[in-house]
């Protein structure tokens, strides 16, 4: 008899949602478990409905948060929104939701949050699961082995409809890492470097697991941040396989089983990891042992260098668009090939975003400014992921830390990340900023953007420069 | 969505590599709750500058862009695909297209091409060039009759060819959805 063919987590994944298999006529039909929608890019789907007149297929199945374009920025109970037209946005996801009877996580009410930080948060992202939102850096949720991926506004609409997606199946493509963070090295720190190394296309087509014995190491705050930016590297999406620090983290959280259903629940949860002898359509590996503090110095997540290395020179990458694609990219940056980052002036620093704004980022960040003061001249905004995220860091006395220090603490969204709430950096200035995307005006137009980890930006936030956030550490 | 069959157009050529989302339509942008008008705002802070190709007489009437590789990375936002239409492209080619632009961009009847090397290069050196899409034939004719072939998925071209939305396939599915419904979840 035939042993079983040995299958990756990703294709267990796959085949576990299935409706109607791929013919050469059409893709596979693929069910979503949990669908997650914000006010950005969902009306136009609504719209659809309405325009169609279509129900929405399964209310219990969609979860509604405000995040994106909301203030940070409270007068008392009143957001201080930053023109009309967020604040209509706002207004128009409300009113969607009351009238399709979704659960919403409106602004300030326990619960809300960013889209990618709640879903963990209240145990609504579990192992298994297939997870989609209008937002590419829904790959977050892989971290926890959940098939998590960015949609655009139609395919919301399809979900709405149908609780389906049309998918062609991915390859797979493992990314391996090994050995132990040093200290004062990151989450942040080793994505930047696994994106470095495959390029920000190299994960096109492909769904990225995360492998390896310092992958098994790292707590849930650390995978979710590796998984964040998958997308940044180009992939269809990014997995770890569960494991006892993944059903530690989910039990006792609002939406995981309970009682019996719990226990069959991780016992489900435990066939999911990849088989031994499955085979990746593609695999590299990388020593984190050998990971530095990374900083970007381009306009792309994959421009990046190690906090102690040269910025290299255009000239040295092949192609002819390639190589004007960096030279654009350190006009606008204004830097130059061969000098060091270390020691250029910053006026900004942002810590918050998908990517680093839970509490174990801030928690880094309040360390190295615990009893120290922001430099003259910058600007620091913390900006907790989520409700509960900031009332635990309260707790902690987290926000008397950063207030002391002279950084704004502010209530939980998007915010700098993607500057549409009129949280930005002004054109000309540098931030080091928590976040994902260093784009030309990402963070405002003509902001200067360097992505860094939570200790990086936390030591720029003190020197006034970008610095070595080992130098500071105890 | 408007059918797309063939088109022949001069090309617009942005000869850079990892053209995100954001330059395409940048945030500040995405604060309507409509799909409508956001072609003005296509490239709104390259555009600044009066020697983007985009401002350039030759420009005018172009439905064909051209682009470095892996075009379209970085957000989901769908008014990347949105902006390019309403400012009047119905394909975009390159080497390469990032995988859920080049979703969204075929459920709006953008036509996203992916070609080899070879044509991608001399379509980046030959600005303004003639050139045809065929997406029946799934060829890219160049200006010298010869052509480069361009893969994509059956499916989505057969919807882009008759004008179908994607939507009403799966609408049909309902059956099969219910009946996984019943005994998976």
């Amino acid at each position: 008899m035939n042993e079983p063919k040995a299958r990756t987590l990703f294709e267990k994944l796959w085949t576990r949602h299935v409706v109607q298999p791929a013919t050469e006529d059409h893709p596979a039909v693929i069910y979503i478990d949990l669908h997650l929608i914000h006010e950005v890019t969902s009306p136009q789907a609504f719209d659809e409905l309405r325009r169609k007149n279509i129900p929405l297929r399964r209310p219990d199945r969609t979860i509604a948060t405000m995040d994106h374009s909301i203030p940070t920025l409270f007068d008392g109970d009143e957001p201080l929104y930053s023109d009309d037209k967020t604040r209509a946005q706002v207004d128009t996801l409300r009113t969607n939701c009351d009238e399709y009877g979704v659960r919403l996580y409106a602004m300030g009410e326990t619960g809300q949050g960013i889209v990618h930080v709640i879903g963990p948060e209240l145990g609504l992202t579990q192992p298994g699961r297939t997870i989609v939102c209008g937002d590419s850096h829904t790959s977050t949720h892989g971290a926890f082995g959940a098939w998590a991926f960015g949609i655009g506004t139609t395919e919301v609409g399809h979900v709405m409809a149908t609780q389906s997606l049309l998918q062609r199946q991915p390859k797979t493509f493992e990314v391996r890492l090994d050995g132990r963070l040093a200290t004062g090295v990151t989450a942040k720190d080793l994505i930047l470097a696994v994106i470095r190394e495959v390029g920000v296309d190299g994960g096109r087509g492909h769904v990225i697991e995360y492998t390896g014995s310092c992958i098994a190491s790292l707590s849930m705050d650390e995978r979710m941040t590796i998984c964040n930016m998958s997308i940044e590297a180009g992939a269809r999406a990014g997995l770890i396989a569960p494991d006892e620090t993944t059903f530690t983290y989910l039990e006792g959280r609002e939406f995981a089983p309970t009682g019996d259903g719990w226990a069959a629940a991780v016992a489900d949860w435990r066939t999911l990891p990849t088989d031994a002898g499955a085979r990746y359509d593609k695999s590299v590996t990388l020593d984190a042992s050998r990971v530095k503090p990374m900083v970007t110095y381009g306009t792309n997540p994959g421009m990046s260098v190690s906090i102690d290395e040269a910025i290299p020179d255009p000239a040295s990458r092949g192609e002819q668009a390639q190589a004007a694609a960096s030279s654009q990219a350190l006009e606008y940056m204004r830097m130059q090939p061969g000098e060091s980052l270390v020691g250029k002036s910053v006026d900004v620093v942002f810590i918050g975003s998908c990517t680093n704004a839970r509490l174990e980022d801030l928690r880094a960040a309040a360390s190295l400014m615990k009893g120290r003061k922001v430099a003259p001249g910058v600007r620091v905004l913390v900006v907790p992921g989520s409700q509960e995220i900031k009332r635990r860091a309260v707790d902690e006395g987290l926000d008397r830390v950063f207030r002391e220090a002279g950084a704004e603490w502010r209530d939980p969204g998007c915010s700098m990340c993607i500057a549409m709430n009129g949280d930005g950096v002004a054109a000309g200035e540098l931030a080091v900023s928590t976040s994902n995307r260093n784009f030309e005006g990402r963070q405002g137009k003509g902001a200067r953007t360097v992505l860094a980890s939570p200790l990086t930006a936390a030591a720029a936030a003190i020197g006034g420069t970008i610095a070595d956030p080992r130098e500071l550490l105890d | 969505m408007e059918a797309f069959r063939k088109i022949t157009s001069k090309t617009v050529v942005l000869p850079v590599d990892n053209v995100d989302t954001d330059q395409i339509i940048p945030a500040r942008f995405l604060t309507i709750t409509t799909k409508l008008g956001l072609g003005e705002s296509l490239f709104a802070d390259w555009r600044n500058d009066p020697e983007f190709v985009l401002n350039r007489p030759e420009a005018e009437g172009a439905s064909i862009l051209v682009a470095g590789e892996n075009f379209g990375c970085g957000s989901s936002r769908e008014h990347a695909p949105w902006a390019l239409l309403d400012f009047g492209f119905r394909a975009v080619v390159s080497s390469s297209i990032a995988d859920i632009f080049k979703n969204n961009a075929v459920k709006n009847g953008l036509v996203p091409v992916e070609v080899d090397a070879k044509a991608h290069r001399f379509l980046l050196e030959n600005p303004g060039a003639s050139v045809t899409v065929d997406l029946e034939a799934c060829k890219l004719v160049l200006p010298d009759g010869g052509a480069a072939e361009f893969l994509l998925d059956g499916f989505a071209r057969h919807c882009l060819m008759n004008g179908i939305d994607q939507l009403d396939f799966l609408l049909q599915q309902e059956e099969a959805i219910a009946r996984f419904e019943s005994t998976s979840t």
